[in-house]
């Protein structure tokens, strides 16, 4: 099973290499890792996207609190975040298939943000699923080009994360 | 007052009440050196090489309860430490390594003695700074002793650039450090207490499975008191002996692979295991399919990620284990009538241990023509101080030792239990001289894992540490060879020593005392001989060649499938 985790750090010298080799050494998966820093002086947020059965998952959330530089662990496995992704995607876009992109972009609520007589460049956000619908539908039409941020995830309702 | 940075990391050691380093210069570390040569409230020993400085420092923080320390140059120097690290990470010793580092502006340029130590360690450290502002210097310092002796304790790296040992700033050593991100859990929660307590009075075939955590978390007084009032059987893991008098009658001695017949039945048979500071480890727990499939498991430690690693768990408590076994011993106070109960309860439960302890106690078979290993360390007991200190390295000697000399106090056994480090023994026993004197220190060595530090002999002369080395020679790597004999057919590939040592020789070349037999006769002439010394002594005894340690349960077999005699 898919888990969403939001990692408070210090923002100090080599934390993101302490938390991906944890990850390594102990045969934890990532799937996806996003880092930057927070409105909070000296603090940063990952959000890792991370699979494995519940054991696992309790070992993984364990495994980061006892580093040193990490403030907080949120898991938002139980549907309380809300999770965004973009991506920017390079598609082929020629003769008949320029209007279909078109469509497709429209329908996603995307963005074109760069074209040529043979491409669109296209930036797409929101829920990771629907990243994924969207390349089901542009795959076809001729994909050049992908890059995902990774999930980023923030808790629902009026509370910030210290409650 | 102003400063460079190498003497205020002098100041900072004095600060936290150090006052012996294990070191060996080098060229990042020469200003430091330099500091030194005029410090005086610091003494310095310096080993043979760094490996055998960390484990010095190691040795000296399992025999003390205080933070060990150790220096070592920039690239091979640090590199060196790195065995000494892991080893003290795998046991939880609180340890603060400092490593030169060439200067800031030439880190990743692949200068002369460069290595990234901070990433070669960053695995098997507790954390690690790299310090790259001489004024961040005293806090960091300040940091790296706090967290290498709280929670449950580590060891801790600062590499210290050569351009930072030499900036100059004010030394202010900060009273007090708070780090937001790390606040580990010490008292144990009241009302899972409550709960543990409850269980405990409700069972009838519980067993207290002690391990290394209640030994660094100087529990030990209140463990036994608890069990004695409880009359709970003990057993502990090799990291927890001493932690409860293995001559009272309610210890079981220690459990698992090389562990008592009585032990691995009580664990296997239990209806409740009470874990203290242990972490089911796979040479505890056997084939964890079938590992104690009757019991419920109470499970007491102060790192949270050691609790359901391995088992479920039914009631974990996170916390200092002495906190929550004083807040045990007072629950139990306050349900006297229960426990009285409980304790008439428990008789059938006793019978059944007795009835184990019988059939199959720990023992061997001795001989009057060769020297039994079992045998020499009865006699090392026999004949020892009571607080006496006792090394190990790893394999068939360290767990004889582990079987048959007796535990009864903490601290007492400093051995390599999660790296399993050959040539841990001698300088670990140098350290703990070091911090005692006047106290008896044992080392006690196959002829394999002695030779892997073999060169700390010169320490110890220079220095007037008079550790007695013991040697069980056998002249195999005894216990690969065991391993071969029972699961590979006697095929003895590359554990045969062939080339015999003789260690009465050696001894000489560094100035030492050499004894050397290879008769039971002589065993306890040499032994008192060997005591009797001022210095240092290599007392070497011939033994069996092709001695086992039993009983064996083989790995991945159940608990209760153990080799009792092959």
């Amino acid at each position: 099973m898919q888990h969403t985790i939001s990692v408070l750090v210090e923002n100090e010298f080599g934390v993101l290499s302490r938390v991906a080799s944890l990850f390594s050494g102990r045969g934890f998966n990532i799937d996806s890792v996003t880092v930057a820093p927070t409105n909070e002086d000296g603090m940063s947020r990952m959000t890792i996207v991370t699979r494995g059965d519940e054991q696992i998952l309790e070992q993984i959330t364990k495994q980061l609190n006892k580093l040193i530089d990490v403030i907080k662990v949120i898991d938002f496995t139980d549907g309380s975040g809300i999770e965004r992704e973009m991506a920017l995607i390079k598609v082929t876009a020629e003769d008949e298939n320029r209007a279909e992109v078109l469509r497709v972009v429209d329908i996603f609520r995307a963005k074109i943000i760069d074209v040529t007589p043979k491409s669109y460049t296209i930036e797409a956000t929101g829920n990771p699923v629907k990243i994924d619908a969207i390349l089901d539908l542009l795959r076809p039409l001729g994909l050049k080009e992908l890059v995902r941020t990774g999930a980023v995830a923030i808790g629902r309702g009026a509370k910030g994360w210290k409650g | 007052m102003k400063m460079n940075g190498a003497r205020i990391m002098l100041e900072c050691l004095k600060k936290e009440g150090v006052d012996t380093i294990f070191g060996y210069p080098g060229g990042t570390v020469i200003n430091i050196y330099d500091e030194l040569f005029s410090f005086k409230e610091i003494r310095h020993i310096l080993p043979r090489h760094e490996q055998a400085g960390t484990h010095a420092a190691d040795g000296y923080a399992r025999a003390t309860g205080r933070v060990g320390v150790c220096l070592a140059t920039s690239g091979p120097g640090a590199t060196n430490t790195v065995t000494g690290i892991a080893t003290a990470y795998m046991d939880s010793i609180p340890m603060v390594i400092i490593t030169g580092q060439v200067p800031t502006p030439l880190i990743g340029n692949d200068a002369f003695q460069e290595v990234d130590i901070i990433g070669i360690t960053r695995p098997c450290t507790k954390h690690s700074f790299l310090v790259r502002d001489v004024k961040d210097l005293a806090l960091i310092m300040k940091k790296a002793f706090y967290i290498a002796r709280t929670g449950r304790p580590g060891p801790v790296l600062v590499d210290l650039p050569k351009d930072v040992q030499i900036a100059q700033t004010e030394f202010v050593y900060p009273e007090t450090v708070e780090i937001r991100s790390y606040k580990p859990t010490m008292g144990g929660h009241p009302r899972q207490v409550e709960k543990a307590m409850d269980m405990i009075l409700d069972s009838r075939r519980p067993v207290m499975y002690v391990g290394g955590g209640a030994v660094l978390g100087n529990a030990a007084e209140e463990l036994t008191a608890l069990c004695r009032e409880l009359l709970i059987p003990v057993t502990t893991t090799l990291m927890g002996l001493g932690s409860f008098p293995e001559n009272d009658p309610n210890s079981l001695g220690m459990l698992g692979m090389h562990g008592s017949y009585c032990a691995n039945m009580a664990m296997t048979t239990s209806d409740l295991i009470i874990a203290i500071g242990a972490r089911f480890d796979d040479r505890v727990t056997g084939k964890l399919t079938t590992f104690a499939p009757h019991a419920k498991i109470i499970h007491v430690d102060v790192d949270p990620t050691s609790i359901k690693k391995n088992v479920r768990v039914d009631l974990p408590i996170v916390g200092d284990v002495r906190d929550v076994l004083i807040k045990m011993i007072k629950q139990a106070d306050k349900l006297k009538d229960k426990v009285t109960a409980f304790k008439t309860a428990l008789a059938p439960w006793h019978d059944d241990i007795a009835g184990w302890k019988e059939k199959h106690p720990i023992g061997y078979k001795n001989s009057t023509t060769i020297i039994k290993p079992q045998f020499v360390i009865q006699k090392l007991r026999e004949l020892s101080d009571v607080d006496a200190i006792i090394s190990t390295d790893v394999g068939q000697h360290q767990m004889w030792t582990a079987q048959f000399f007796q535990f009864n106090k903490p601290r007492t056994l400093l051995t390599s239990g999660g790296l399993g480090t050959m040539g841990f023994g001698l300088p670990a026993a140098m350290g703990a001289q070091v911090a005692f004197p006047g106290r008896q220190v044992i080392t006690i060595c196959g002829d394999g894992g002695v030779q892997m530090n073999i060169q700390e002999m010169a320490t110890l002369v220079q220095n007037k540490l008079p550790v007695k080395i013991v040697i069980l020679n056998n002249n195999f790597l005894g216990m690969v060879r065991q391993w071969q004999e029972l699961f590979f057919d006697k095929r003895y590939s590359s554990t045969c020593m062939e080339l015999p040592i003789d260690f009465v020789k050696l001894a000489d070349a560094y100035g030492a005392k050499g004894f050397s037999t290879s008769k039971p006769s002589d065993v306890e002439k040499i032994i008192k001989q060997g005591f009797k010394e001022n210095g240092p002594v290599i007392m070497e005894f011939k033994i069996a060649r092709e001695e086992k340690v039993l009983p064996m349960v083989p790995a991945g077999a159940a608990l209760n499938e153990m080799v009792l005699n092959a």
